[in-house]
C-alpha cells in the first residue's frame, strides 16, 4: 500500500501527519514543486516581511518532525499529468510515480494583471520566494501600490506602512470586502487603513503599468497615475488544477468531491485544502474554502478516508488577518447571510458583526480584537442558533439592527 | 509529573468562582489553565497552546472535555492534555487538581 500526496504545503504535509496520527504505517510520498523545506503560509504576508525578521520562511514542522513521520519528501518535483487508469502521476521531469491512494493538495495560483511579469518590482504573495523578495525590497520602497484590498493586500499595506513607505491601495469595489462582509462592515474593517495613514482608493480599477525594466507607475482606468516602485497584486487566486485538465477528474471551481473528500467518480483519489470543492455539512452545499484552518481540517478528513476511523463533525470555517496591530477574525460564512447586528467601530472600539440567513440562523461573524467573543459566536454557528438568541448574550445589549 | 516533594500547591479559586463549561488562568512563573467541565469537574493544564503562544485559560472555548484555542482552532483533551486535531501535535502538560473546603488547588 502507498499514499502519494501532491503538494507539500499545509494541506499536503498535514495530511501526512494526520495519516501517521491515525496509525497508517505504509509508504507515504509527498511531492512539492518548491525546493524549500515545507513552510507555513500565513506568515508570508505577516511576520516574514517584518523589519525584525530575516525573511526566511516559518517551518511547518522541523526536520526532526519530518524524520519522525517517516515520509518520503520529494522537493522541487512538479506533477504534470495524472493517469487514473494506470494510477500514475508523471512529473515535469518525466518521472512516473505510482500510487494506491492519491491526495491532491496543489492549492491555488494567485491571479495577476496584464504586464505584471514584464516589469521588475511587481509581486503576488503566494510563496516563500515572493515573501523573501518583498522583504528585501521593502526597506528601499518609497511608493508602494497595492492592487486589491482583501486580506493579502491589506496585510501587505499594513507591513509596508510600517517601513515608512507611502502606501496606496486600489480597490475596484466601492467598499473593500463588500462582497463578503457587506458595505457597512466592510467600511468599518477597512477604516484601519486611513487610521494608519494608508491611502485607499475605491471604485476604481487598474488599467496598466508603466516603467522601463522596473515598474514606475500604476495607471488607473480613470486616468490617475500612481507613482510606484513596489507593487503587490492581491486580487484572489484560482485552483491549481491545469495539470489535471485531461485526467477525467470532475473539475470546475476546484476539484469536485464528496463529504469525505473523495473525488467524485474516482477511486481512492482525494483532494484537500484550497483546491477541493466539497459539500460542507453546516451549509448544505458545496464550498471551496481557501482558509488555513480548512487545510488542517481537510487533512484529517482525508486521512480518515484512507486509514479509517471517525471524523469530527463539520467545523465552522475560520480565517484571521493581522493588520496594524489588530486582529480581524471571520468565523462561518458572512456572505451566506446579511449583517443583522453590528457593534462598536467608533474610534478604537472592538467591532462585532453577526450575520444571519433569512431564517434568522447565525451563519457567520466578523470580530475585531475580541477572540473570546469569537469563540462564543463560533459555538452559536455550529449549533445553528438564532441570531436573536446569540445577540441577547452579547454586551452591550443594544446592537444597531435587531 | 514532578516528585511530590518538590511540588507547590497553588490556590486557584473557590469552587463557585468558576462556572461549569468555563476556564481561567492561574498567573505565576508557570501559567496554568484551570477548567471546569459541564459536569462540574476541574482539570488543569499548561496555559499556553503548544502550537502558538496563546492563553487557553483566558481566551478559549470549552466543549465537553475539549479546549479549543481561538487563534487557529487547535484542540486538546483537558483531562490528558492530548492534542486532538491539527495544528496541535504536542500535548499540554497536565497538573493534578485537589478540591478542599470548597477551594480549588493545583499541584505544580
Amino acid at each position: 500500500m502507498s499514499v502519494l500526496i501532491v503538494g507539500a504545503s499545509v494541506a499536503g504535509i498535514r495530511t501526512a501527519q494526520a495519516l501517521r496520527m491515525r496509525g497508517y504505517s505504509d509508504l507515504i510520498t509527498v511531492i512539492g514543486e518548491e525546493i524549500h523545506h515545507p513552510y507555513d503560509k500565513p506568515p508570508l504576508s505577516k511576520d516574514m516581511l517584518l523589519p525584525e525578521g530575516d525573511g526566511s520562511p516559518v517551518q511547518l514542522l522541523s526536520a526532526e518532525e519530518i524524520n519522525a513521520l517517516d515520509v518520503q519528501l520529494r522537493l522541487g518535483v512538479r506533477a504534470a499529468k495524472l493517469n487514473t487508469s494506470t494510477r500514475e502521476i508523471s512529473t515535469e521531469d518525466g518521472e512516473i510515480l505510482g500510487f494506491d491512494d492519491l491526495v491532491i493538495a496543489t492549492g491555488v495560483t494567485p491571479r495577476t494583471l496584464p504586464g505584471a511579469t514584464e516589469l521588475g518590482g511587481i509581486y503576488t504573495v503566494r510563496n516563500a520566494d515572493d515573501a523573501s523578495a518583498l522583504r528585501e525590497r521593502l526597506p528601499h520602497a518609497r511608493h508602494v501600490v497595492v492592487v486589491g484590498s482583501g486580506f493579502i493586500g491589506s496585510e501587505f499595506a499594513s507591513v509596508a506602512s510600517g517601513y515608512g513607505a507611502d502606501v496606496t491601495i486600489v480597490e475596484a469595489q466601492d467598499v473593500p470586502m463588500a462582497h463578503i462582509l457587506g458595505s457597512e462592515v466592510g467600511a468599518l474593517v477597512s477604516s484601519l487603513h486611513a487610521e494608519n495613514g494608508v491611502r485607499l482608493l475605491t471604485g476604481t480599477s487598474f488599467d496598466h503599468f508603466t516603467g522601463d525594466g522596473q515598474v514606475e507607475s500604476v495607471v488607473l482606468a480613470d486616468g490617475r497615475v500612481l507613482p510606484a516602485d513596489l507593487v503587490v497584486i492581491g486580487i484572489g487566486a484560482k485552483p491549481a488544477i491545469e495539470w489535471l485538465s485531461d485526467s477525467g477528474l470532475p473539475l470546475g471551481n476546484g476539484i469536485e468531491c464528496d463529504e469525505q473528500l473523495c473525488v467524485l467518480g474516482a477511486d481512492r483519489i482525494y483532494a484537500a485544502g484550497d483546491v477541493a470543492h466539497w459539500p460542507h455539512g453546516l451549509y448544505g452545499k458545496s464550498l471551496r474554502i481557501e482558509h488555513w484552518t480548512n487545510a488542517n481540517e481537510h487533512a484529517d478528513i482525508v486521512a480518515a478516508s484512507i486509514a479509517g476511523g471517525p471524523t469530527r463533525r463539520p467545523q465552522p470555517p475560520y480565517v484571521w488577518s493581522d493588520q496594524y496591530g489588530h486582529r480581524i477574525q471571520i468565523v462561518g460564512r458572512p456572505s451566506e447571510g446579511r449583517a443583522v447586528s453590528v457593534r462598536g467601530g467608533s474610534g478604537s472600539e472592538p467591532v462585532v458583526a453577526i450575520y444571519a440567513g433569512t431564517d434568522g440562523v447565525v451563519v457567520g461573524a466578523v470580530v475585531l480584537d475580541n477572540p473570546r467573543l469569537l469563540m462564543k459566536i463560533r459555538k452559536a454557528i455550529a449549533n445553528r442558533a438564532q441570531a436573536v438568541t446569540l445577540d441577547a448574550l452579547l454586551d452591550p445589549p443594544v446592537s444597531t439592527r435587531l | 509529573m514532578k516528585d511530590t516533594q518538590t511540588m507547590e500547591r497553588r490556590l486557584a479559586c473557590s469552587v463557585d468562582d468558576l462556572e461549569c463549561g468555563s476556564s481561567m488562568t492561574l498567573q505565576g512563573a508557570v501559567r496554568i489553565a484551570v477548567y471546569r467541565n459541564d459536569d462540574g469537574d476541574f482539570f488543569a493544564t499548561a496555559d499556553t497552546c503548544t502550537h502558538e503562544n496563546w492563553s487557553l485559560g483566558e481566551d478559549s472555548d470549552l466543549e465537553g472535555n475539549e479546549v479549543i484555542c481561538p487563534l487557529h482552532m487547535a484542540r486538546f483533551d483537558i483531562r490528558t492534555g492530548r492534542p486532538l486535531c491539527l495544528p496541535a501535535t504536542i500535548a499540554l502538560a497536565t497538573y493534578e487538581v485537589q478540591i478542599e473546603d470548597g477551594k480549588v488547588y493545583v499541584l505544580c
